[in-house]
């Protein structure tokens, strides 16, 4: 649907220019709900500025649906943008900001009236047809501005940190409404946030980018589960990183000398090397016994989170663990500060990263 | 007898607010008073008086002042007629006036938008540049387009030079001329109000409206010039009304003959001593200015909702 190949995006001229997006490709699929993840920063919006057409890339090509769209100007793409600050026509209403778009496509006024009534009634604001930006709240300004850039019913729907803007409670109500606006009209939406969590519970697939780079593309369990390098376990959720050692076998020695079979990457990793190795706080156990577990670390502090409690352990070669377990009224458990703990996990859990 | 005590209190101290009001607003009232509505009033009475023989006004009733406006009177059978010469000085100021307002906003709006898209440490040096020539006399600036333009000026030389021509070209002396001078003169005052509503302009609307199909154009007409159409509207007053009355420029551009409203005010104050005439020539340029004042007040209210 939309192939992004090998695109170098650069600012400024000369030695002293900065490379904004180096290498980037991706191939995002029709009615793909498509997130962009990464810190502040790193070349989200530049991607997206460059599908828009608001930046023109240094060298590769950008197609949609087979044909390159780098040639054409932003107001001949099939493409629109949600912008950040939602970029609301203060001078026009409600409704004639949802109608702009089919109006300078030079649809007919009653299919324009039409569309826009659909539209409103999709995001809920048909009761404000008839106000100005400036009066409406900011979830409010949100909704329209969605409307306005789906009423053309582009190809391709930009969300650039559509939601950041807004306070906890209506970012959880829009990530919902969003979610069913992209279901009912099946448009492909590229979503750029540099929230984790959002991006793990709305997106289809996810890249992770950082400085200018895609570090890795995969659905949010894939991501989640099976990082492929430690920028990407570490971006996304809380992590714990165990030095350890590859074997020939494809077995994994632990610190403490237990032996197991992690999960390996998809590219072969050169045996007998130090690995890393990635353990989701939540997918581990305490136990009272250490001799019988994989790994083992002495308890130094325990921190009550309302649904759940971390306890922070140093493991045997010095480095730091977190255990997290939900909190069970009904099976409560004491472990003494001070205190030599096992540490159990599934090995399939444990993801292991080069070096 | 106690509850109403403070009552009473109160009621003191309203008053003594209030009179404090009034006193805080003494000032104003005297200017008020001093500088606008009493000459106001001194204009309009002269407006309806005979005009005295060595200028000034003599204390009778007349309605000669208004009808000198639009009509003059046969010297020798004292019948009526339209004062062509009047209404073709009216007309040229409203013209020229309006011509200076047009060509202001066709150069001055790419000007404010050309310093509003530089970066932000470089735009206070493009505005200095904008406002230098307010630093110099009115009168020198006019001197200078004199010589520049006059048949001997820069550029006729220049053009002889070149052999375009041979003749000068006659400039001086022309309604072109006082254009000229009137653009040169007051092309800044229609730059700082654009430039002000130009800089507060959110520039993603563009990219918006951009992203929504439009092109360069519509963008230009359906979001730039809405957005900042309150210092269009700004602009385009402060220009026209010092245009109506200008007085140095046509009097020096224009030499003796092409005259606007201004120079023909002066004339009946000096030569023509007829003051009567004078003032109501007067008041019809200050009805005149706050028509386009009213205009003005109505754009931008449409605007505000
Ligand atoms: N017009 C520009 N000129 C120079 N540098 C820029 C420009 N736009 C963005 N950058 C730089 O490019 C990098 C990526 O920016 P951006 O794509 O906006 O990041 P993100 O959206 O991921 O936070 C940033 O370091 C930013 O400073
Ligand atoms: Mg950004």
């Amino acid at each position: 649907m939309i192939e992004v190949d090998r695109i170098h995006v650069r600012f400024g001229e000369g030695p002293g220019a900065f490379i904004a997006l180096n290498d980037v490709s991706v191939t995002i699929g029709e009615s793909e709900f498509f997130t962009l993840l990464g810190p502040s920063g790193c070349g989200k919006t530049t991607l997206l500025r460059s599908i828009a057409g608001f930046i023109h890339p240094n060298e590769g090509a950008i197609r949609l649906a087979g044909q390159d769209i780098l040639s054409l100007p932003p107001f001949k793409r099939p493409v629109n943008t949600v912008f950040q600050n939602y970029a609301l026509f203060p001078h026009m209403t409600v409704a004639e900001n949802v109608g702009f778009g089919l109006e300078m496509l030079g649809r007919p006024r009653a299919e324009v009236t039409r569309t826009v009534e659909e539209m409103l009634a999709l995001v809920k604001m048909t009761a404000m047809a008839n106000r100005r930006p400036s009066e409406l709240s900011g979830g409010q300004q949100q909704r329209v501005a969605l409307a306005r850039a789906l009423a053309p019913k582009p190809k391709v729907l930009l969300l650039d940190e559509s939601l950041s803007a807004l306070d906890l409670k209506l970012r959880k109500e829009m990530q919902i409404e969003l979610k069913r606006l992209q279901s009912e009209t099946g448009i492909t939406f590229i979503f750029v946030t540099h929230d984790q969590e959002e991006a793990l519970t709305m997106s289809d697939r996810i890249a992770v980018m950082s400085a200018g780079k895609i570090r890795q593309i995969g659905t949010p369990r894939e991501i989640y589960d099976h990082p492929r390098e430690r920028f990407v376990a570490d971006f996304i959720g809380d992590t714990n990183f165990v030095q350890a050692k590859l074997f020939a076998d494809g077995t994994v020695e632990l610190p403490g000398g237990a032996r197991i079979r992690a999960s390996l990457p998809k590219d072969a990793v050169p045996a007998n090397r130090a690995v890393t190795l990635v353990i989701r706080p939540e997918q581990t156990v305490l136990e009272q016994a250490p001799e019988q577990a994989q790994l083992s670390g002495v308890l130094e502090n325990v921190v009550y989170c309302g649904t759940d409690t971390h306890y922070h352990l140093t493991l045997t070669d010095g480095a730091r663990f977190v255990v997290r377990r939900q909190n069970n009224p009904a099976r409560p458990v004491t472990f003494e500060k001070g205190q030599r703990l096992g540490i159990g996990f599934d090995p399939q859990a444990a993801q292991v990263l080069e070096g | 007898m106690a509850a109403t005590q403070p009552n009473t209190d109160l009621v003191a101290a309203n008053r003594r607010e209030t009179r404090n009001r009034w006193l805080l607003l003494l000032p104003a009232i005297v200017i008020l008073l001093a500088a606008a509505i009493g000459p106001l009033i001194v204009v309009v009475l002269y407006s309806f008086l005979v005009a005295g023989d060595y200028g000034g006004v003599v204390w009778h009733f007349s309605w000669d002042g208004w009808l000198g406006v639009f009509t003059t009177s046969d010297p020798f059978d004292g019948t009526l007629s339209l004062a062509d010469a009047h209404i073709s000085i009216l007309w040229r100021s409203v013209k020229l006036s309006a011509l200076t307002t047009l060509f202001c906003l066709i150069l001055g709006f790419p000007t404010a938008y050309f310093i509003a898209t530089r970066p932000v440490s470089q735009r206070d040096g493009w505005m200095l540049l904008i406002t230098i020539p307010f630093w110099t006399n009115l009168l020198i600036r006019t001197f200078a387009i004199m010589g520049l333009i006059r048949n001997e000026g820069l550029v006729n030389g220049f053009l002889e030079w070149l052999g375009i021509i041979d003749q000068p070209i006659q400039m001086m002396f022309t309604d072109f001329a006082i254009l000229l001078g009137m653009v040169y003169v007051y092309l800044p005052l229609m730059v700082l109000p654009l430039y002000a509503s130009m800089e507060r302009l959110n520039f993603s609307l563009i990219e918006a409206a951009y992203d929504l199909y439009a092109t360069p154009f519509r963008v230009l007409r359906r979001v730039i010039i809405p957005a900042v159409k309150p210092g269009v509207v700004a602009g385009s007053i402060l220009v026209f009304v010092p245009s109506l009355g200008a007085y140095v420029i046509p009097r020096i551009l224009g030499g003796g003959t092409q005259l606007m409203l201004g120079n023909l005010i002066e004339l009946q104050f000096g030569q023509a001593r007829n003051w009567p005439l004078g003032a109501a020539l007067s008041l019809t340029l200050l009805v005149m200015v706050t028509a386009a004042l009213i205009v003005y007040v109505r754009a931008s209210a449409n605007e505000g909702e």
